[in-house]
């Protein structure tokens, strides 16, 4: 017994001392060349086809907007910030965490069900028993759904929130349960049903409910590679990344 | 012998480096947030519906482990069989299977469209969006966790023993209750400290397989982790929370199983 157990300490020491030596020379992250983006879930398809059209490294992390918010307000500084709402980027910026955002694309918020679906609009959501998953109202696609319950008549609104049976973190979450045929319903923006067309469709909106759904990128003050940053936010502007986020179904900015 | 002592000091050095590592992040959950900010966030209804959730769902969840997986663990322990070590592997799987993946496994078999989901469905049974999906989740996560402690200590349970108390006249299922289990008491005791800890902490397969509702499947974790956007003290209440209940949990085993839970090198 007491034998076997040294070399689980010198196991030990040996990681720890690895550990240390990585942590030694590394000077906090970002190789040379490589970018650290944070960015909506929602933009995953649009940004991969982005990057592989772009001379340096690019390095995602994709999560709820809100979810990578915070990761930079306790300290994590990505290269570039991209969130699914202009609220979260400007609130960063007013913290004085990134540099001034930019409205880069637009998005709509769709009801998405399963292909094989009877739902066939929004009222259909409101009979009892339809498992419905949205957005914690902290995310972006979370909000927007309240704001088109909101707009709702108020026992329709009730009634469909009375369906949710799941309050997911990210967009990406939602899609999952979906396609998992584990929900019926889900609201998504327009992009993430064209990423899984083949087992979800999108029913849209009345214009009257569609929220205005823009998508604001920043750099961030603290960024190890400011200029590449900056060059992967002009390609999001006008370039290549306008065209990547066209494809992957999403609008242009408005305005713009 | 300065060789024998350098090594020493090597091991201690290597000691207090794992200490370090292991405890400053804990330290960091609780000089973060004040007692009184402590207290307040965890008013929130929101905080305690999650704690209280996590403690029913992982209570269900143990006692099925422990029912199910200590004949289970008894008889990998005490029989050899044809199939036996597959069955050990088999197991041992969850351990090693990334959480989310555990989750995705479950959907696909016992989900609505799962291999299975007919038969549930069919039995009226609902898991996916309900508290009893959460149950299965932390199950299938935890369980080996319990099972490997608990065959490993049977099989260290002395084998002349079992043998006189069915010499004695025992029956097997006597043996096995009256003489195995209280034998291998201690290391039953872990087994279960460790899979209640690691339901308690479940995050990965909970939020695949039942998704995360207030009050329905909205464990602890998973409400740390929504707070953990907007709310970063009511998160780190919430941890605080879950540290000192996991502590108390590891403690109160450690105490019970006999073995000194600190000092006292002469462990069992």
């Amino acid at each position: 017994m007491r034998l076997r157990r040294v070399p689980g300490i010198l196991l030990c020491a040996a990681l720890t001392a690895a550990a240390g030596c990585g942590g030694d020379d590394s000077g906090g992250g970002g190789e040379r060349g490589e970018l650290t983006v944070s960015a909506a879930a929602s933009l995953t398809e649009a940004f991969e086809s982005y990057a592989e059209g772009t001379p340096g490294e690019e390095r995602f992390s994709f999560a709820g907007s809100d979810e990578l918010a915070a990761q930079i307000r306790q300290g994590a500084a990505p290269d570039v910030y991209a969130a699914a709402n202009t609220e979260l980027p400007e609130m960063l910026a007013e913290e004085g965490l990134v540099e001034q955002p930019r409205v880069f694309t637009t998005n709509s918020l769709v009801l998405a069900v399963p292909k094989d679906s009877e739902i066939e609009s929004i009222d259909d959501l409101t009979v009892p028993g339809i498992d419905l998953v949205i957005g914690a109202e902290d995310v972006p696609f979370g909000s927007y759904t309240l704001t088109v319950l909101d707009r709702l008549p108020a026992a329709d609104g009730e009634a469909i929130l009375d369906n949710v049976r799941s309050e997911e973190s990210d967009v990406k979450a939602a899609v999952g349960k979906l396609s998992q045929g584990a929900a019926d319903a889900s609201f998504t923006y327009v992009s993430d049903v064209a990423a899984a067309s083949d087992r979800l469709e999108a029913i849209e909106l009345p214009a009257e409910l569609q929220p205005d759904v823009a998508y604001g990128v920043a750099v961030v003050k603290d960024a190890q590679s400011p200029e590449a940053a900056r060059a992967f936010v002009d390609g999001l502007l006008s370039g290549a990344g306008t065209q990547a986020l066209e494809d992957a179904g999403f609008k242009p900015r408005s305005g713009g | 012998m300065s060789g024998s002592r350098r090594f020493g000091a090597l091991l201690v050095a290597a000691l207090g480096a794992v200490l370090v590592f292991l405890i400053v992040p804990v330290v960091g959950v609780f000089v973060n947030v004040s007692p009184a900010e402590l207290l307040s966030s965890l008013g929130e209804e929101g905080a305690l519906d999650a704690l209280r959730l996590s403690l029913e769902t992982t209570a269900i969840a143990l006692a099925i482990i422990l029912v199910v997986g200590t004949p289970a663990a008894y008889l990998l322990a005490t029989r050899s069989f044809r199939g036996r070590s597959l069955a050990v592997t088999l197991v041992e799987l969850p351990l090693v299977l990334p959480p989310a993946v555990a989750g995705i496994a479950l959907l696909a078999a016992v989900g609505p469209s799962g291999l299975l989901g007919g038969v549930v469905e069919g039995a009226g049974v609902e898991l996916v969006f309900e508290t009893a999906g959460v149950v299965v989740a932390l199950t299938f996560v935890a369980s080996p966790f319990y099972i490997r402690q608990a065959q490993a200590a049977f099989a260290a349970v002395d084998p002349t023993l079992l043998e006189a108390s069915r010499t004695l006249g025992a029956s097997e299922a006597e043996t096995f209750a009256r003489v195995a289990i209280p034998t291998a008491r201690a290391g039953l005791y872990s087994g279960t400290a460790l899979a209640w800890g690691r339901a308690l902490g479940e995050f990965g397969a909970t939020l695949v397989f039942a998704g995360s509702f207030q009050g329905t499947t909205q464990t602890a974790p998973l409400a740390i982790v929504e707070r953990f956007g907007t709310d970063f003290t009511g998160a780190l209440a919430l941890s605080a929370v879950l540290v000192a209940l996991s502590a108390a949990l590891l403690l109160s085993v450690k105490l019970l199983s006999g073995s000194a839970a600190f000092g006292s090198g002469a462990s069992a």
